[in-house]
């Protein structure tokens, strides 16, 4: 066993390309509560990290082009999926370190989820646009939704995200839709759909209590609601005109939903082609406060006990992360992690946050109490950072 | 209501200022095409892929790109286009950046 183990180390050695000093031995009996992987874009490559020491543990290689690339969990925390720019779905098996299963599924997709169940892995398309549905098990199609807008034309599928009740929820980018879908069968999923939301979708969201369903709107400033509990009340604008008629900047990067921070009854969103972090109340949806920042927003994500809220920025000024403190809605830290800072993730509990650097080729650990860097771990133009503790959550 | 048509004039002065200064592209010094690979790469490659096969915004490849015209597309990189994602960078690139970039993506 141990003579096993030690010639794994040595022969990972040789193959990692000299990012860490030894890669640690696969297949070892553990929990995954403090796993999780971070993208290596251009490498096509994932590292599995650990975040109690905090360090990385192997890398898997042959992911395809990780360019935008996004990660879901099984619900025993063991295997991540991976959904590719190039339709690639790679299961990720983190204890064995290696890929568990891979399919090219279409031309061109951008994010997916995993439904309440664990059953269903979902991936949304850009070309051609839809979702598909695959069993998380083997990942064996099971089953198509077409985005068909009214014209005919399939339209460019953002935000899709799980929803109780084996529900999907997602956004037509072209069209201006929201749609559900019930897959209780996933062979044979049930669509509902919301027209004339507003124009050019980007991406979407689900409150952490699988209520609400808010798509951000590119084309127009303001985000559409839809109450998943009273879907026949149909989809309400919110924010409307929260750039007050003023031009917005260029956007030289899109926001994300992801984890647009919710703490109690507040939400904090980045506001699109605006240096200001947009604050709503949850209980009416109406804009309570914005906070000037550093640049355009692009992650706003609360620290999971809610005191906290990080943003990171669009290029040129993405060197830079600000920390905001949610009871006094001020700025308490501008942090200067190194150049392209494109993601942060949040260990289950809090303490630290890592975030990827990625022209420092770089993942940065923060310690969240003291505002100060705790460690660095070497990764190769690392983008997405997702922990396995997205497991149990809705919208993740 | 953002939309809005393009500003013809800023067009027509790009223009003017092209036809000035008949194309020196090629000719960037090799940091200044390091650093447009790695923005065409990375940056631009956040909307277009980081093999530039598509993404929220389209393809950019020679066959994507077909027989549009250089000049559109520079104009494209440089104006943006008003009500799309797609933002002008003008204020960062050079229109013989703009066309360095355009090369590249037409392969040549
Ligand atoms: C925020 C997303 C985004 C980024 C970043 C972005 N683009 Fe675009 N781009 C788009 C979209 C969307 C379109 C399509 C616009 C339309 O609907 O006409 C587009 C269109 C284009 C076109 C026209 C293509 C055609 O077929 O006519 C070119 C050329 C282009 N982009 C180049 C670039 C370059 C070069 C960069 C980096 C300097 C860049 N883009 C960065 C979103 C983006």
């Amino acid at each position: 066993m141990k003579r096993i183990a030690l010639t794994a180390i040595a022969a990972a050695a040789l193959l990692s390309g000299g990012m860490a000093d030894a890669e640690s031995p696969r297949g070892i009996m553990r929990g995954t509560g403090d796993l999780g992987i971070v993208i290596e874009r251009a490498a096509g490559r994932v590292v599995v990290v650990e975040t109690s020491t905090p360090s990385r543990l192997y890398t898997i290689d042959g992911l395809g082009d990780l360019s935008h690339a996004s990660a879901v969990f099984s619900r025993d925390g063991r295997f991540a999926y991976v959904f590719g720019r190039d339709g690639g779905l790679s299961k990720l098996d983190l204890l064995r370190g290696e890929i568990a299963k891979r399919v090219v599924q279409a031309g061109n997709s951008i994010g997916g989820a995993i439904s309440q169940d664990g059953r269903v892995v979902a991936v949304s398309n850009y070309e051609p646009g839809g979702v598909r549905l695959f069993d998380a098990a083997d990942l064996e199609p099971l089953a198509e939704i077409a985005a068909t807008a009214v014209d005919g034309k399939r339209s460019k599928v953002v935000g899709l995200v799980d929803a109780p009740d084996s529900k999907l929820a997602f956004a037509l980018y072209d069209a201006g839709e929201i749609w559900t879908a019930d897959i209780t069968d996933p062979r044979a999923p049930r669509v509902s759909r919301h027209r004339d939301i507003g124009r050019l979708p980007y991406d979407g969201m689900i409150t952490p209590d699988g209520r609400h369903y808010v798509a951000g709107l590119f084309g127009e400033d303001g985000a559409a609601l839809l109450d998943l509990w009273r879907p026949e009340a149909g989809v309400r604008r919110i924010l409307d005109g929260y750039g007050r008629g003023e031009e917005p900047l260029p956007v030289y990067k899109m926001p994300h939903l992801e984890g647009w921070a919710s703490v109690g009854d507040l939400a904090f969103l980045p506001a699109v082609g605006r240096h200001e972090v947009l604050v709503v109340s949850m209980s009416d949806w109406r804009e309570v406060a914005r906070i000037p920042v550093h640049g355009q927003p692009v992650f706003v994500v609360a620290r999971p006990d809610g005191r906290q809220v990080w943003v990171n920025f669009a290029h040129p000024r993405n060197d830079t992360v600000q920390v905001i403190d949610v009871p006094s809605r001020s700025i308490v830290a501008t942090l200067k992690p190194g150049p392209a800072v494109l993601h942060l993730e949040f260990t289950p509990r809090g303490e630290q946050v890592w975030l990827s650097v990625r022209d420092a080729d770089r993942i940065d650990v923060y310690d969240t109490r003291r505002l100060e860097r705790s460690a660095s771990i070497p990764a190769d133009k690392p983008s997405g950072i997702f922990f396995t503790a997205r497991a149990g959550r809705i919208g993740y | 209501m953002r939309r809005a048509s393009w500003l013809p004039e800023a067009a027509l002065a790009l223009a003017l200022i092209a036809a000035a200064a008949p194309g020196a592209a090629g000719e960037l010094p090799a940091q200044r095409q390091a650093e447009l690979r790695h923005l065409l790469d990375h940056d631009c490659g956040s909307c277009h892929g980081l093999t530039r096969r598509g993404g929220l915004g389209p393809a950019l490849s020679a066959t994507a790109l077909g027989d549009r015209d250089d000049d559109f597309l520079i104009d494209t990189i440089l104006l943006g286009r008003r009500g799309t994602p797609m933002a002008p960078w003008g204020s960062e690139l050079s229109r013989d950046d703009a066309r360095w970039l355009v090369d590249r993506m037409r392969g040549r």
